[in-house]
Formats: structure tokens, C-alpha cells, sequence
């Protein structure tokens, strides 16, 4: 199973289906299993990371999925291609997973997630030059150099210490940082599978990726402190 | 005392930078932010080497994608195609 995946759909508008995903669209109406297959294949993966987001567990995201391609299924004869196939099926999943995620009765609701805020400094306030002083607000230290080559680093724990970053995020970041940077896809189709604010999504996003920088860094960093500026 | 070089640009601030980074590579500044962004980059190297970080930190996150379906998976959502295709 190697679909050409939905990344070669970027350059599209999201607001309308393509000819392609029309294509399927019509094939499904037709109830022709390959346009089905063909659809799991694109995007099961990504709904299943998606899911969670916001449920527990693998087996309980696995049924969110499951109950999506379920709802895509029975509701493929109202679909007027309005929107592109993919916002549309990962917005049946958001419902699906909301709902299931309130059942579950989840610490943090996904209907929060619009408005899912954090106050507070991302890096250590006292990597700046303080108050007052000359230069603040600029680096005490300059971040680290990282060291390793990429490929390296991707076939080592580095991975891992993203998807612990990534898991351990709140769940509107995760869900931003998932569809955006994992997935691929503009922030106009984020905002609309997720039904967020673009505001939202662009604070998400700034907060989810300079988290898992950090994580990076704190892993990475030859020097723990970086090059020391002062002297 | 800290040294710096004479020509540090000191109306942006490397705080500053760390707030914007994603908003910059998104290209969502205003062009006069932009503008001073990059003339604060031009003569810091730390907020280079953040900015740098962060655009490698995009690259390998979008290495975590997967195509992969379960077989599992796979089966029974084919069973479940042919159930609906039958009472369709």
C-alpha cells in the first residue's frame, strides 16, 4: 500500500474537491470498493494519529477511525465536493472524536480546544538578558549548536523524543501540529478540519513547534548551555 | 560584563524572535516586522541558529508522516465497505 499520499494534494485550493478526489468521490457514489481502498490508503494513517490526539488509547483511536470511514460511507451520497475530500472526512472524524472523547470523559475536552490557552514564557526567561539591564531581552547564551548529521539523528532515539514531545503536548497543539507538520496541510485546511480560529491555529502552532525544539535542544545540545557569551 | 558586537541591532530583541519564529516562517509578519526581523538576523547569530533549529524541528516532524494501514485495519474496514454497499 503506497498511495501517492496526500502531500502531492498541497498546491490545491482546500476549499473544493479536485478532479482527482472528485474521481473517487463519484467512484464511491458508484459503491466501487476500489475508490474506498484507495481513500483508506490515503488518509487512515493520518486519522488515526489524529484521533490521538484525542482519545486514550491506540485501540480506542482505531475505533474513532473505524466509525469515521463509517459516517464517510453513509454520508458519501450528500457530499457535493464543496470542500476537499480529506477536510471533509477529517472533520468527520473531529465530530466523531469529540463526541467520544466527552463519553470517555476526558481530562481536557476537545471542545476546549478553541479555547485552550497557556499563559507564560515557552523558554526559560532566563535565557535573556533581564530587565533593566543592557541588551535585554536578547540571548545570554546563543542556543547550542546541534551537532548530529540528519540522517543520523532520524534513524536514532530523536524520533522518539519527538513523539514524546508531540504526545505530551495539550491537545489543540497536538492536533495543530499533527495536520500542519506531520501531514502537511495549509493552515486554511486546518482551521477548517478542526473548526479553529486562524488566529488560534497560528498560536497553536507557534507554541506546539517551539516546544518540541526545546525538546530537541535538550537532547541535542553538545553544551547544555550553548556558547557562552559573556565573558 | 558582556561584549557585543558594535553594530547588534538593539530595537528587536532575541525574546522577541522566539515569539515570532513560527509566525516568520509561516510568512504571516507585516513586511515592516519582517524587515526587522531580518536586519536583526543579519547581525545575531543566535537567533540564526534558533531560526535554523526550528526549520530542521519542521523537517523532522514531517519525517514522523506514515502511509502504513494495519492489516487488521485494512480487513475490516473492507468488510464493513461490502456490508454497506450491500444495504445500500
Amino acid at each position: 500500500m503506497s498511495p501517492a499520499g496526500p502531500r502531492q494534494g498541497e498546491a490545491l485550493s482546500p476549499a473544493t474537491a479536485s478532479p482527482e478526489e472528485l474521481r473517487l468521490i463519484e467512484g464511491l457514489q458508484r459503491r466501487e470498493e476500489r475508490a474506498f481502498t484507495e481513500l483508506v490508503n490515503r488518509y487512515n494513517a493520518g486519522l488515526t494519529r489524529l484521533a490521538l490526539t484525542f482519545v486514550r488509547s491506540r485501540a480506542v483511536a482505531e475505533e474513532v477511525v473505524q466509525e469515521t470511514w463509517l459516517g464517510v460511507l453513509n454520508g458519501i451520497d450528500r457530499f457535493e465536493g464543496r470542500s476537499s475530500v480529506r477536510t471533509w472526512i477529517f472533520r468527520i472524524l473531529t465530530n466523531v472524536a469529540k463526541t467520544r472523547a466527552v463519553r470517555e470523559d476526558r481530562s481536557v475536552p476537545f471542545t476546549d480546544l478553541e479555547s485552550e490557552t497557556e499563559e507564560g514564557p515557552l523558554l526559560d526567561p532566563s535565557r535573556f538578558v533581564g530587565q533593566g539591564e543592557r541588551w535585554e531581552g536578547h540571548w545570554q547564551w546563543f542556543p547550542g549548536p546541534w551537532g548530529e548529521p540528519e540522517e543520523r539523528l532520524l534513524a536514532s532515539e530523536a524520533r522518539g523524543v519527538i513523539e514524546d514531545a508531540i504526545a505530551a503536548l495539550p491537545p489543540g497543539q497536538r492536533a495543530v501540529i499533527t495536520l500542519r507538520d506531520i501531514e502537511g496541510w495549509d493552515a486554511d485546511e486546518t482551521c477548517n478540519a478542526l473548526e479553529l480560529s486562524e488566529t488560534n491555529q497560528r498560536v497553536l502552532l507557534h507554541r506546539a513547534r517551539t516546544k518540541v525544539r526545546l525538546a530537541l535542544e535538550i537532547y541535542l545540545e553538545d553544551a547544555p548551555l550553548g556558547r557562552q557569551r559573556n565573558s | 560584563m558582556r561584549r557585543l558586537a558594535a553594530n547588534e541591532t538593539a530595537d528587536f530583541t532575541c525574546k522577541e524572535l522566539v515569539e515570532v519564529a513560527s509566525d516568520y516562517l509561516e510568512e504571516r509578519l507585516s513586511a515592516s516586522e519582517r524587515r526587522r526581523l531580518e536586519e536583526h538576523l543579519g547581525e545575531c547569530e543566535g537567533c540564526t541558529t534558533y531560526l535554523e533549529q526550528m526549520r530542521r524541528t519542521i523537517r523532522l516532524i514531517g519525517d514522523l508522516r506514515e502511509e502504513h494501514v494495519s492489516r487488521e485495519a485494512y480487513e475490516g474496514l473492507i468488510v464493513a465497505f461490502r456490508t454497506w454497499k450491500q444495504a445500500t
